[in-house]
């Protein structure tokens, strides 16, 4: 097949899951908590349907027209990510031993399991919606002040 | 800098192939994608075009004209097309996603009168999409 030349490409996929967290944290005081999570701070936890978005890139390759293939990508983010989050409860997960099952972090756990073991194209960002009305990305890189 | 993004559909479709595999290749790598008949998808194309806006009209680009262009160069083309079989760029390229989002790209850049084009972006669903930047 004859290509145009190598051209650089972004791919996005987007998959499902559901998981109920709750956010508290064990350096802060009841009160603490209560102001800064609000409803977030019940102890019976709830529950989302989040939505990943992930961002590959890569020249798309002349023999198969793609950046990577799809199988490959799906894979991965199945047997990585949704499994390990699916239908489960964020704060009994060893990765949430330590911190705050937030959006926030949970949009930098999936973009550092992607960013770790997917060899097939480049990762350029992770975004996480936790409900239709707000969403988070995550691009690496350290915080800057 | 202002960026503007206008969407538009179109229905298509394609398969999968590589006439320099074997049988046994193509069905490896493109599995259900590969059956010869074709199928198809509703595509949503989204061009998004920069520039500055012009203290006249307060406009960044005429919207009419992205719209004609969008029309004519794209959608009159490939809307109801198996891509495949009647788009020149894919008598000889797999008809990807990828591959859509740089024909289109290649079909407006030099059509777009004032505003620079930015990006493109082929959704062939929902949960799945390429962007282009015109980048080697």
């Amino acid at each position: 097949m004859h290509g145009v030349r190598r051209m650089k490409a972004h791919l996005s996929r987007r998959y499902l899951f559901s998981a109920s967290h709750r956010l508290h944290s064990e350096t802060m005081s009841e009160e603490e908590n209560q102001a800064t999570y609000g409803k977030c701070n019940n102890p019976y936890g709830h529950g989302h349907n989040y939505v990943v978005e992930v961002t590959v890139s890569g020249p798309v390759d002349e023999n198969t027209g793609m950046v990577c293939n799809l199988t490959d990508l799906d894979g991965f983010i199945e047997r990585e990510v949704l499994s390990r989050f699916d239908h489960e409860n964020l704060n009994t997960l060893q990765e949430f031993a330590q911190e705050v099952p937030t959006t926030e972090n949970l949009c930098i756990q999936i973009y550092e399991i992607v960013h770790r073991g997917f060899r097939k194209a480049h990762l350029e960002r992770v975004r996480l919606e936790e409900t239709m009305m707000n969403s988070f990305e995550y691009a690496g890189g350290e915080a800057s002040h | 800098m202002v960026y503007l993004t206008r969407k538009a559909e179109f229905s298509a479709s394609h398969y999968y192939h590589n006439p320099d595999f074997s049988p046994e290749e193509n069905h490896r790598v493109f599995g259900k994608c590969n059956n010869p008949n074709g199928h198809g998808h509703n595509y949503t194309l989204e061009v998004t075009v920069k520039g500055e806006v012009d203290p006249r009209s307060g406009f960044v680009v005429d919207l009419k004209q992205l719209k004609e262009v969008m029309h004519r160069e794209v959608l009159d083309a490939m809307d109801h097309r198996f891509l495949n079989k009647e788009v020149p760029e894919f008598l000889n390229r797999i008809p990807t996603t990828e591959n859509i989002a740089i024909a289109v790209w290649q079909r407006l850049v030099t059509k777009l009168e004032r505003a620079q084009l930015h990006r493109v972006r082929v959704y062939e669903t929902p949960d799945l999409f390429v962007d282009f930047y015109g980048e080697a």
